[in-house]
């Protein structure tokens, strides 16, 4: 088909979008910081909003604060494309993202469901992060306005205004939300600036949850579960440019959707979701081979745990 | 103020009570207090902790502090919505009974809204909901609604024993402190018929603003379950349903706080059977509105049976997990309060405070049943393997902070009963107003009785 067409390599898709986004917003600023850099440091290049290309210090590239991580990436409309037919619970997304964003192994910001949609049909796996409604009824509900909807697409959470009084954690119809029960674990990001772009580090009594790792699209990285997943599940990447990338694939958005008969998961809801699902056709893997990395009391419960979704 | 003699001995006979506490008195006091501690001590470990000492985790996010939360702002009804429309309808029985009822307004939403506060992870940020309110989210008008309805019933309550507290301040108490607090609170009240007149006024104005308003709050309070997507909470009878409950549960233990004052006090003259009687057929009107509720909320859900719902469905009706709780909640705690309160062999005043004690605990159930059971049961499948995130078990913890919110609400009622008298002693009618106004239309009638007499006369003569 003319998917080959489409490919683009990984570095190709990062250098057209990254740097504009990121001289666009922070420009100025690294630019007045990057006269302090010293000939040892890591460099990187940037693109200043009147069109010339800078070098600043790696380590100046601070997250943004929770003022300016309000306001989203101009020229972006971040969205996910989850493929369920190469997906086989190999379980990388859920581990890469509790490295990134610091958290336990009992926590997860991206799930793997194993479900089935009626008694005959095949079960499959179902990796789900945070859907970043369009219409999010987590948002709606905040009464402090601690997570909130960005022009980008994103839904953060910023955990130095959360109240935690959880009301957004009932109103996601999706299981999205995670919640700091006591107070976290000390790590080495406990001294690193808070921004809801990098959801770290946690604090107790706040919900945190997937933030499409916007501090990794920022410097020109696909988020963690997409670079992480061994099977290419997941493609990330901005709809207003049309193209989607699981770091070696890249397609147009618009076409794989097409082609493949991308659906929203639970549209019926109207939270118009961020995140599509290709529907588990033409499989890599049997779902059983989910299973190889489970223990036998896992299987067992996962079996058990099967819930049919309509 | 001049009492007439039934008042100046009723005054007489509570004020002796207020500066003594009897033994019986001291022993629950003793024991309330024993729980407040325990309460206390559960709030610090919690502070201290974080709420991983609670049994709430990321599925069931709210557990029997929201269930409590509910039971006392439902409860708070008694005085609002009872005691206002009796007020406003000039139900003659209402006088023993209304005092109380505010009270148990004014305590209860002072209690309620503190689970509120135990629910919440933060809460040295309370003040962010000043900071950064958002008018979009039902957690802002339940804020708004509360407050409203705390000041609102702390009017009505006060304006309610102003006429009491003037009575008190001219009684001659051994302790001094009484008399001043009793000077200020009375704000000059002397019984003229002016005063009287605005006061009765200002009564007709707060019951009928504090009628809508308690139909308002339990209504925001429904909603903030309504409005999310979840089966079990996003219905549309919601909010009426929510109301009926609370008058439900609000009267029930009203009941109940009759029958204890009434034992404590001494208090058989003045509340008569009559006034169990008639609050029980309230209660059981009410029983019947609320069993009907019941009934059309589940009967819909289970006649379509949508899958979430039936997931909801399931898990009340399963001996297993939620069915026997519910069927007392829902059946039991309906059913024999109407049948004891119907039949009239079975209806006397320990009866129907028995059967009061079995709807209010019902009603505590109900809202448990409410809450978590529906947070049990995800859109998405609950592939877990912790078991203490599919399935929610309230800790020590939660209990002790709840039976301390009950043990606190005692309390404050005792002490409250300490500085008032627990029925009104004053009368509306008493002091000069209302004889003025007899007097003044009696005048009246004879002047235009006369005036015709004249005419007639005058015709007569004519003739």
């Amino acid at each position: 088909m003319e998917k080959g067409k489409n490919k683009q390599s990984r570095r190709k898709f990062i250098s057209k979008t990254v740097p504009a986004a990121l001289g666009a917003i922070g420009g100025v600023g690294l630019v007045a910081q990057s006269c302090n850099t010293t000939e040892e440091e890591e460099k990187v290049s940037l693109l200043t909003p009147d069109g010339q290309l800078v070098e600043v210090n790696k380590s100046s590239m601070q997250p943004v604060s929770p003022a300016e991580a309000r306001k989203g990436i101009p020229g972006k409309q971040f969205v996910m494309v989850i493929d369920l037919s190469r997906c086989k619970n190999a379980r990388k997304c859920v581990t890469k993202c509790q490295k990134m964003h610091d958290l336990p192994p009992e926590d997860e910001w991206i799930k793997v469901f194993l479900m089935q949609d009626s008694s005959d049909t095949a079960p499959y796996w179902f990796p789900k992060p945070c859907f970043h409604c369009n219409q999010p009824p987590c948002v709606k509900v905040c009464p402090v306005g601690a997570t909130y909807k960005r022009t980008d697409g994103l839904v953060l959470v910023d955990n130095e205004r959360c109240i935690g009084c959880k009301f957004c954690m009932t109103a996601c119809p999706y299981s999205s939300r995670v919640f700091q029960w006591k107070e976290p674990k000390e790590t080495n990001f406990a001294d690193r600036e808070y921004s809801p772009e990098t959801s770290t580090p946690h604090k107790v009594g706040t919900v945190g949850k997937c933030d499409f790792c916007p501090d990794m699209i920022r410097q020109g990285k696909l988020p963690d579960c997409v670079s992480g997943c061994p099977n290419g599940v997941i493609f990330f990447g901005n709809k207003k440019e049309d193209i989607v990338s699981n770091g070696t694939e890249s397609f147009r958005f618009s076409e794989l959707i097409h082609d493949r008969a991308g659906y929203h998961f639970m549209a019926e809801l109207g939270t118009e979701p961020n995140v599509y699902y290709l529907p588990p056709v033409d499989r890599l893997f049997d779902y059983e081979k989910g299973f190889n990395n489970l223990t036998d009391e896992q299987v067992e419960f996962y079996k058990k745990s099967i819930v049919k979704k309509h | 103020m001049n009492l007439n003699p039934k008042s100046a001995k009723m005054l007489d006979y509570f004020a002796s009570q207020m500066v003594k506490v009897s033994k019986p008195g001291i022993f629950w006091l003793a024991i309330a207090t024993v729980f407040i501690i325990g309460g206390f001590y559960a709030l610090i470990v919690q502070i201290v902790e974080g709420h991983i000492v609670t049994g709430m985790r990321d599925n069931v996010v709210w557990g029997i502090f929201i269930a409590n939360f509910i039971f006392f702002i439902g409860i708070s009804y008694a005085g609002a919505l009872i005691s206002g429309i009796l007020h406003l309808l000039r139900v003659e029985w209402r006088t023993p009974i209304i005092r109380i009822a505010e009270i148990i307004t004014v305590i209860s939403t002072l209690i309620g809204p503190a689970y509120i506060l135990l629910c919440m992870g933060r809460l040295d940020r309370l003040h962010h909901l000043a900071l950064f309110g958002r008018i979009q989210s039902p957690i802002i008008w339940d804020v708004m609604a509360i407050t409203t309805y705390l000041i609102g019933s702390i009017i009505f309550l006060y304006l309610a024993s102003i006429r009491d507290l003037a009575a008190l301040r001219d009684y001659p108490f051994k302790s001094k402190w009484r008399n001043k607090i009793y000077t200020i609170l009375a704000i000059g009240f002397n019984g003229t018929p002016k005063q009287n007149r605005y006061l009765d006024r200002s009564l007709d104005i707060m019951s009928a603003i504090i009628i809508p308003l308690a139909i308002l709050v339990h209504s925001v309070l429904a909603w903030i379950f309504g409005m999310t997507l979840r089966p079990g909470w996003h219905s549309t009878i919601f909010a009426p349903y929510f109301v009926v409950a609370a008058v439900f549960s609000g009267t029930g233990v009203l009941i109940i706080a009759l029958w204890i004052f009434r034992k404590y006090y001494k208090l058989e003259s003045y509340i008569t059977k009559i006034h169990f009687n008639y609050l029980g057929i309230i209660l059981m009107i009410l029983g019947a509105l609320y069993a009907y509720f019941t009934f059309s909320e589940y009967l819909t859900s289970w006649y379509g049976s949508e899958t979430w719902e039936m997931e909801v469905l399931y898990k009340l009706f399963n001996p297993n997990e939620y069915w026997w709780w519910f069927f007392f909640a829902a059946i039991i705690g309906v059913v024999l309060p109407i049948i004891v309160i119907l039949i009239p062999k079975f209806r006397n005043i320990n009866s129907i405070t028995a059967v009061s004690v079995i709807a209010v605990l019902a009603l505590w159930v109900k809202r448990y049943l409410i809450i978590i059971p529906t947070l049990e049961a995800p859109l998405l499948p609950l592939q877990d393997m912790r078991p203490e995130y599919i399935h929610y078990t309230p800790t020590i913890i939660e209990w002790l902070l709840t039976f301390a919110g009950v043990a606190l609400f005692c309390v404050l009622f005792f002490l409250f009963s300490k500085f008032m008298p627990i029925l009104p002693v004053v009368k509306a009618d008493e002091g000069n107003y209302a004889e003025l106004r007899k007097t003044v239309l009696k005048r009246i009638v004879k002047e235009k009785m006369k005036e015709t007499e004249i005419k007639e006369s005058e015709k007569m003569k004519d003739l």
